[in-house]
């Protein structure tokens, strides 16, 4: 009896464990590695035989010297610094309202904001991209009639365009994630805001705001790390925008280096940086928020 | 029953403001009538911005290649949306119905099994006292904040010495693991199984995985609902992996079908109309399944958000 009672744990997490360490684990620990190889092909095409060896921070000092990954990043992280707080705040804006109960139909405007996040990713950037284009966009030709030639598509706003895409698809998600926070504030939390006289927007800067930070602390380190995945919307974009070229994200260099590159070392190399920097960022993120709070 | 007596409280709050503003601040403050328009203004304003992708599409559906040129976008002309549902079905076979066919099995399936995994390995968390425990927590906790395209690259390159890629399982493995679920459920777990509830099944002579079983699962339910949805969801919607992953277009989801589509539209223009189509087709029903559960989804993250 007692031995069953020790074996049930290790029953019940075997497969979850297993397929854990398979998917997980062990990538990782394959990327790290597979990033401190270089691979060398004997003949023109590998045909004589191919052979690893230890490579060092060879693969990580070409990821990084080269110039296009290296804009890469910058570019997400330009992304990540306008996107990610207009979202957020847009979020905010629209949790509070909807729980104000001052508008008519709120559950209407919920499920209306909250739709997009049924449609993936990719199929809303194929929405998108044909939203975007002249000639067959309603919206481009709409803007037209009342003298706006818009360029959605060009080297300066496609990454504005881009950044529509995900704030379109991901606000509503996270807005229901703050809405939840907001319900959860219990009702004598109002009643005394309320004899303390509190109007409205004080009520919302001073009560709600401090209470649902957990929420926005929360969506904004899963922004962070979305931010430095994207892909499928330059990857979709890319066949209406020239301004898209093959390494336009890191996630994309990342791609292109292993499949159209076939160099599996310096695609390692990419993978684990991009991991890092998701790591770094939101650690970084999660200390200044908890900072302020002592 | 106390979501309802909160919400008699702040209704009674607020009508009782109501009066407090009309007896002292009259005259300084908006009338509650011209501020209900303002703010259902503002959303629906913002609700077009959310709808407004989603009509086109719908509007584009019903028209044929020719006239999604020539016409207003935004209005219906020659409707012949039978007619492309139609060709988005029969092209080439009816891969299309393959694809849709192929997304449910690996959200369905994938989802299907990783809640069953995760639910045992949360219970297992929650009820058993045993060396190592906090290990598992930690690691599966690391797991979630690792960007899953990260790990795609690297998963490929495995799957690819074991000749799985380019086959179901190497889809469908990826899917089965949920540490968000795995999380989720270790905490409901922890809340709603009662130790009690345990030991007295063991006393009537109930052998463990019984027990886990018969009550566990039971009890877990609501939260499976959330894991579910979730992992579902995740699953629908990526592209990544299956992008990786997959070569043989009998084995693509939706996605990938979808995009494989879009780049032809330059070569073949009559792909425009199977494009908009199908991509119609293909978010009817997760629009549907979105609104129809919303109470789930709401339900579940408050579960996740108060108690993580």
């Amino acid at each position: 009896m007692r031995g069953a009672q020790r074996r049930a744990p290790w029953i019940l997490l075997s497969p979850f464990l297993l397929l854990f360490l398979l998917t997980f684990l062990l990538p990782v620990v394959y990327a790290v590695g597979q990033s401190f190889t270089a691979v060398d092909r004997q003949g023109l095409f590998g045909e004589d035989g191919i052979t690893s060896s230890f490579a060092g921070f060879d693969n990580y000092a070409r990821a990084l010297g080269d110039p296009a990954f290296v804009g890469s990043i910058g570019r997400v992280l330009l992304f990540g610094v306008v996107q990610v707080p207009v979202m957020i705040v847009l979020v905010t804006v629209l949790a509070l309202l909807l729980e104000s109960a001052s508008s008519a139909w709120p559950s209407f405007f919920r499920a209306a904001y909250f739709l997009p996040y049924g449609i993936p990713g990719v199929i809303a950037s194929i929405l998108w991209s044909f939203l975007y284009l002249p000639g067959f966009s309603p919206i481009v030709a709409a803007l037209g009639k009342i003298g706006l030639a818009p360029d959605f598509l060009g080297a300066g706003t496609v990454l504005w365009s881009i950044a529509n895409i995900v704030t379109w698809a991901y606000a509503g998600y996270n807005m229901l994630i703050v809405i939840a926070q907001l319900k959860s504030i219990p009702g004598e939390v109002y009643e005394a805001a309320r004899v303390d006289g509190a109007g409205p927007l004080r009520l919302a800067w001073s009560v709600q705001l401090p209470l649902i930070r957990p929420a926005l602390v929360l969506a904004t380190v899963f922004s962070i790390i979305g931010t430095l995945q994207l892909f499928a919307e330059p990857q979709v974009l890319r066949s209406v925008s020239p301004a898209i070229d093959a390494s336009y994200t890191p996630n994309f260099a990342a791609f292109t280096s292993a499949f159209t590159y076939n160099d599996l070392g310096v695609a390692a190399a990419q993978a684990v940086l991009i991991a890092v920097a998701a790591f770094v960022l939101s650690f970084t993120f999660l200390r200044i928020v908890s900072r302020r709070d002592s | 029953m106390s979501s309802t007596s909160t919400q008699v409280d702040r209704e009674t709050a607020g009508s009782s403001r109501l009066e407090v503003r009309s007896t002292h601040r009259r005259g300084a403050t908006r009338p509650p009538a011209a501020k209900r328009i303002l703010v259902t203004a503002v959303l629906v304003l913002v609700a077009a911005y959310f709808l407004v992708p989603v009509y086109w599409v719908v509007v584009a559906a019903t028209k044929s290649t020719g006239d999604l040129f020539t016409t207003n976008g935004f209005w219906f002309a020659n409707v012949q949306l039978l007619e492309n549902v139609r060709s988005v079905f029969a092209y080439d076979g009816g891969i299309f119905v393959r694809w849709f066919a192929n997304s449910l099995l690996y959200a369905g399936g994938g989802a299907l099994v990783a809640t069953y995994f995760a639910a045992a390995g949360g219970y297992a968390l929650a009820v058993y006292d045993f060396r190592g425990k906090n290990t598992v927590f930690g690691l599966v906790l690391g797991g979630v904040l690792v960007p899953a395209t990260a790990t795609a690259l690297p998963l490929f390159l495995m799957f690819s010495r074991l000749g799985l890629t380019d086959t179901y399982l190497s889809v469908l493995l990826p899917s089965f693991v949920s540490p968000f679920g795995f999380f989720l459920c270790r905490v409901y777990a922890g809340s709603v199984v009662p130790a009690s509830l345990v030991e007295s099944a063991r006393l009537d002579g109930a052998g463990e995985l019984r027990i886990f079983h018969t009550f566990g699962l039971r009890m877990m339910a609501p939260a499976l609902v959330t894991v579910f949805l979730f992992q579902f969801v995740g699953i629908w919607n990526n592209y990544f992996l299956p992008l990786i992953m997959l070569a043989d277009q009998d084995l693509y989801p939706i996605t990938l079908g979808l995009v494989n589509w879009r780049a032809q539209v330059d070569r073949l223009p009559e792909f425009y109309e199977l494009t908009t189509g199908g991509v119609l087709v293909s978010i009817v029903p997760l629009a549907i399944l979105m609104i129809v559960l919303q109470r789930f989804w709401r339900g579940g993250l408050t579960e996740g958000s108060v108690k993580g």
